[in-house]
């Protein structure tokens, strides 16, 4: 599974304010830091897989915990369509 | 002390359009082409626009496309990393300059309808075969492959129709529908006594809304509010004076709210003359009715002063006379009444309406 934005959704850095949000149609979401760090990784290429071994990488954290997170945090941007698929 | 940045850039590329929709938001007094910022200053306007902490462009009008230069103000738009939404009318623009737009780093696009069918629909929008572009137009959007929400202007005379309005823009396969009553000024005011729904449609409308939203749950999101005619409580108008958003009209003046011409005594400044940090931190336009130091009874010192920030100036103004009066939409007002009065007075309404054109005498209405 490649996780990827629907269109008319994207993950920008926010400078004027010091945070990351997803600009959508009409309105601006505001991920928390660890929700920032996963869609970091979603770029249309990378599979679930390979995000969760690079985030257990980087955060030395116990694979299935982080996979087991992610899943659930996908799901819901789906449902709000902002991920596609 | 500095105001937060604002969210959103509201832009009037123009007020030409070529349809005549008897609430149109754009002043009595339209502005002439020839005063348009040209290509330059809008491009400069969105890098100042996005220095200044501005995430999202709303393209606007009148009919946006009537710009010949559109395609390359996107592209100026998305170069300087701003989200483009278009409003549009869908009316002036084939599948090749979509296409260009798209291309050019267009994120999103809302298309207006007048109403359900054709009949009605072009008979408020004043423009024969008018919707059976719309719909094509809509086509042409999804081909491209871009996002698209359908807005709806609703009144009395399509609100009844709000139903079909869904089914509409389910089939045409909008992610969004935004469901907008008409707020009355300018030349909706004109028009007040054709467009005020009554109590039993609105009724009906905000049960159709209910169910339809749980109804298309994840295929189609509803923007729904109650009208201020009918309400209790008035709305953060655009999120509150200079809080939020910024328009820039087509000459170039910076206003809190794409009405607040409609005040008296009002300077706005341009964006010819000072750049747009320096308008929204500090212009006198700007400064009037930001945050609660304006207010008076009963809004000042109310618990609801910073989450609606006294309601609209501008319907406060265009009821009562006076800008700085508490919005009458809330309960507490003591204009309040003069909501009631309006919709009383709507139920008879004499002769036709009156369709946004260019250069009208200045009609009085109240």
């Amino acid at each position: 599974m490649v996780p990827q934005f629907a269109r008319g959704h994207r993950l920008r850095e926010d400078k004027a304010r010091g945070r990351w949000v997803i600009l959508a149609p009409e309105r601006v979401f505001e991920p928390d830091d660890i929700a920032t760090e996963v869609l970091l990784l979603v770029d249309g290429v990378r599979t679930f897989d390979e995000i969760v071994d690079a985030l257990a990488a980087k955060f030395a954290a116990p694979r299935d915990a982080i996979a087991a997170d992610v899943t659930v945090m996908l799901a819901d941007l789906r449902e709000r369509q902002v991920l596609a698929g | 002390m500095t105001p937060p940045p604002p969210i959103g850039l509201l832009a009037e590329l123009t007020h030409r359009c070529p349809l005549r929709c008897p609430y149109c938001s754009n002043p009595l007094a339209l502005a002439a082409a020839d005063g348009e910022l040209t290509t330059a200053d809008w491009a400069r306007v969105f890098r100042q626009a996005a220095e200044l902490g501005v995430l999202q462009l709303h393209l606007s009008g009148g009919e946006p496309a009537a710009r010949r230069d559109l395609v390359e103000l996107v592209s100026h738009a998305a170069g300087a990393g701003l989200y483009t939404n278009l409003i549009t009318s869908g009316m002036m623009l084939d599948a090749g300059r979509l296409a260009a737009l798209a291309e050019a780093g267009l994120d999103h696009v809302q298309l207006s309808v007048q109403d359900s069918e054709p009949g009605s629909a072009d008979r408020i929008a004043g423009f024969p075969g008018g919707h059976a572009r719309k719909l094509a137009f809509a086509g042409l959007v999804t081909q491209a492959g871009l996002p698209f929400t359908l807005n709806a202007v609703v009144h009395r005379q399509n609100l009844d129709h709000l139903g079909e309005i869904v089914a509409l823009a389910l089939q045409l396969g909008a992610k969004r529908l935004e469901v907008a009553h008409v707020q009355y000024y300018g030349w909706a005011l004109l028009n007040r006594d054709h467009l005020l729904p009554t109590r039993d449609q609105l009724d009906r409308a905000t049960v159709m809304v209910e169910q339809a939203r749980s109804e298309h749950r994840g295929v189609l999101s509803i923007d729904y509010v109650v009208p201020d005619y009918y309400a209790t409580e008035p709305k953060a108008c655009m999120g509150g004076w200079g809080r939020q958003v910024m328009v820039v009209n087509p000459t170039g003046k910076v206003l809190p709210c794409h009405a607040a011409e409609s005040l008296p005594g009002m300077v706005f400044e341009s964006v010819l003359d000072r750049d747009l940090a320096s308008i929204w931190t500090s212009s006198e336009a700007f400064e009037m009715y930001r945050g609660t130091g304006w207010m008076r009874g009963p809004c000042q010192g109310c618990v609801n002063a910073e989450r609606d920030w006294g309601g609209c100036r501008c319907q406060a103004f265009a009821l009562t006379g006076d800008a700085t009066a508490t919005d009458p939409a809330c309960r507490l007002s003591r204009d309040h009444s003069l909501l009631d009065v309006a919709v009383q007075r709507a139920a008879a309404p004499a002769g036709d309406f009156i369709y946004r054109e260019r250069a009208r005498v200045k009609t009085s209405v109240l």
